[in-house]
């Protein structure tokens, strides 16, 4: 198991490098100066008699895109390690302040998603594989595969279509938060969780399902049965309890995935989260804020990445070896 | 005469003992399809459909996707509109049908292009092996890292919205997870007998790879492809929901429920459910054929989609 842990954890740090170096790199390939791109008001190009040369040098050596390349990535990276992300081109505050405010709600929305896809996802699993090839089984193999096709935002777009007309219900303008008024914060968080989590519902209901079915061949449950067990406890002891394994180490995967996914919801919900600011950021080619949100959601999940392999790997020893 | 030549005389059953099988035809193989992933097919119809629809959409539209009408801003459908008007005026029906071109080319363009570098890739990786593998393995365990869609909205924030982009960063996010798998299925090809054969009779590094490795993960290949096109159907919608995909004026399924679409989603619903619904019943069905086609073709992905 340790050296599984160091072997992981050593695959890890090229991982990480890899990922800003790519992160970087794009955002400097890019065809817009962000320096001309602030003294024009935000309309790229622009026209060149706004400003004057000097001024265009100035503001460049100000944000530090004058200097070469490596000595930039040297230094933004460097700066992270400390979590100090740089200042935002567009709102001129320290980008790390925007962060401490936006990540807990992402976190908050994608915790309440899975919680939701979990709670519906695992018993419609265990079921359909019970009552395999029932109508029940096949409604919710539909549904399954169904979920997976659904992009999220038109769900979305549904979920509000409803609320708007049978509760006259639209998402608040007004973010309230966890700690001020919990009751309002979770009114207001149900519904993009409920978005965000449906297709992350499908898939963990449709890896339940496989999973129970897998398990129901294997020679203990013929056992258990053989000897007398009723039926139910067969189920919730023997075979719930080791079909769950992947049903966890998934669900985790899936969480990491839905960091990533909860752009849209939180601009359709217009929850003020991190994807949120990225997408405002991307029209105002706002570099460090674009960097940071990027690097940190990738970082996050690659390190949950880890924690499951190696949750994995101690709850199935198998997996060690190999 | 040849009843009383006893001795050699040949007996011919009357049936005979074994029967090659009948030479099937490309109509046997898709009706033996049909029968078998009943699912399938009705995904291979409405891809069919699909198609069809893309091709022949400006025979089919019956409005102008472009042609921006103040005075019919969100109308209701009707004999003319048949799926009504937009917030500009502009004939929802006739841009879904012209979406269909788009979803279409943004789907097979960017799947088929990042599963070719993803199977050169692969392939490459595996046949030169040592530091090469192990190089190229690290930079693909850094792309893999990143969630698609983040890595998707970063590569488009970089070249900016335009509809040639979305298919080029919609390729880029393709090519690790395909490269991945075509790896291990390279590995296995790389032991069999004929690649030692071939590279017995003095073929190159080359020849092996186009020649023998490469159509041996054809199978595979195709698998990906389908998978991968429902999946990039999706993804370009998404962008240019979020207005990084393509310019708000082409007909995008994803465009469309962008912006308006959402505000007024009471007063003018059909704006935003017909694109949507379009969406998921392209997908849905894309997803029933691409199961289908893997179970056939390759059984042993079961369960990886």
């Amino acid at each position: 198991m340790r050296a599984y842990i160091a072997k992981r954890t050593l695959l890890f740090i090229p991982t990480l490098f890899m990922v800003t170096i790519v992160i970087f790199a794009l955002l400097r390939v890019v065809p817009g100066d962000p320096a001309v791109m602030l003294l024009s008001g935000g309309t790229g190009g622009g026209d060149e008699e706004d400003y004057s040369q000097e001024q265009l040098a100035e503001l460049r050596a100000k944000l530090g895109t004058d200097r070469p390349i490596v000595v930039q990535y040297a230094t933004w990276f460097g700066n992270m390690l400390r979590l100090d992300f740089g200042t935002s081109y567009f709102y001129e505050t320290p980008v790390s302040e925007d962060l401490k405010a936006k990540f807990p709600v992402t976190l908050e929305l994608a915790i309440l998603a899975t919680i939701l896809a979990v709670i519906v996802a695992v018993p419609l699993g265990v079921i359909s594989a019970i009552k395999q090839d029932s109508l029940g089984d096949y409604v919710t193999r539909l549904i399954t595969i169904g979920g997976v096709a659904m992009p999220s935002f038109w769900l979305a777009i549904l979920i509000i279509f409803l609320l708007v007309l049978i509760f006259g219900w639209m998402p608040p303008i007004v973010y309230v938060s966890l700690w001020d008024d919990p009751g309002g914060n979770l009114r207001q968080m149900f519904f993009p969780a409920l978005a965000l989590g449906f297709s992350n519902m499908a898939f963990i209901a449709r890896v339940t399902r496989s999973a129970m079915l897998e398990v129901f061949r294997e020679d203990y449950i013929r056992t258990a049965r053989s000897k007398g067990l009723a039926e139910k406890i067969v189920i919730s002891r023997h075979a719930l309890k080791n079909a769950l394994l992947p049903v966890v180490t998934i669900s985790g995967y899936e969480f990491g995935r839905l960091l990533g996914g909860t752009v849209i919801i939180e601009v359709i919900f217009m929850v003020p989260g991190m994807g949120r600011l990225l997408v405002t950021s991307i029209f105002h080619r706002d570099f460090p804020e674009i960097q940071a949100v990027i690097v940190l959601i990738t970082v996050l999940v690659l390190v949950l990445n880890m924690g499951m392999d190696l949750l994995y790997a101690w709850l199935n020893p198998r997996i060690r070896y190999s | 005469m040849a009843q009383d030549r006893g001795a050699g005389r040949v007996i011919i059953p009357e049936r005979p003992i074994f029967v090659l099988p009948p030479k099937r035809s490309a109509m046997n193989h898709v009706v033996e399809f049909f029968k078998r992933k009943p699912l399938g097919a009705v995904g291979a119809v409405v891809a069919v459909i699909l198609v069809f629809v893309a091709i022949f959409a400006n025979m089919l539209a019956n409005h102008d996707p472009y042609t921006i009408r103040v005075a019919e801003i969100f109308s209701g459908p009707t004999s003319d509109t048949w799926l009504g008007t937009d917030h500009l005026g502009r004939d929802v029906y006739s841009r879904i049908v012209y979406g269909a071109r788009i979803s279409l080319y943004v789907g097979i363009m960017s799947s088929f292009i990042g599963c070719t570098i993803g199977l050169v890739i692969g392939v490459a990786s595996v046949h030169f092996g040592g530091l090469t593998d192990l190089i190229v393995q690290r930079f693909i365990d850094g792309m893999m890292a990143f969630p698609s869609l983040i890595l998707a909205i970063a590569i488009m924030a970089a070249l900016g919205a335009s509809l040639n982009n979305v298919v080029i960063a919609l390729a880029i996010v393709y090519i690790p997870s395909t490269a991945r798998i075509l790896r291990s299925q390279s590995m296995v090809i790389k032991e069999m007998d004929y690649v030692l054969a071939a590279r017995a009779v003095g073929a190159g590094n080359w020849r092996i790879i186009i020649r023998h490795m490469m159509p041996n993960c054809f199978a595979l290949f195709i698998v990906i492809v389908t998978i991968h096109l429902g999946g990039a159907i999706i993804a370009e919608a998404s962008l240019s929901f979020l207005g990084v995909g393509t310019p708000p004026n082409v007909p995008s399924w994803g465009g469309m429920l962008n912006g308006a679409a959402q505000s007024y989603v009471k007063t003018a619903p059909w704006v935003a459910i017909f694109p949507g619904l379009a969406i998921v019943v392209v997908v849905f069905s894309w997803n029933l054929l691409g199961d289908a086609l893997r179970d056939v073709l390759d059984p042993r992905l079961r369960g990886t989609g």
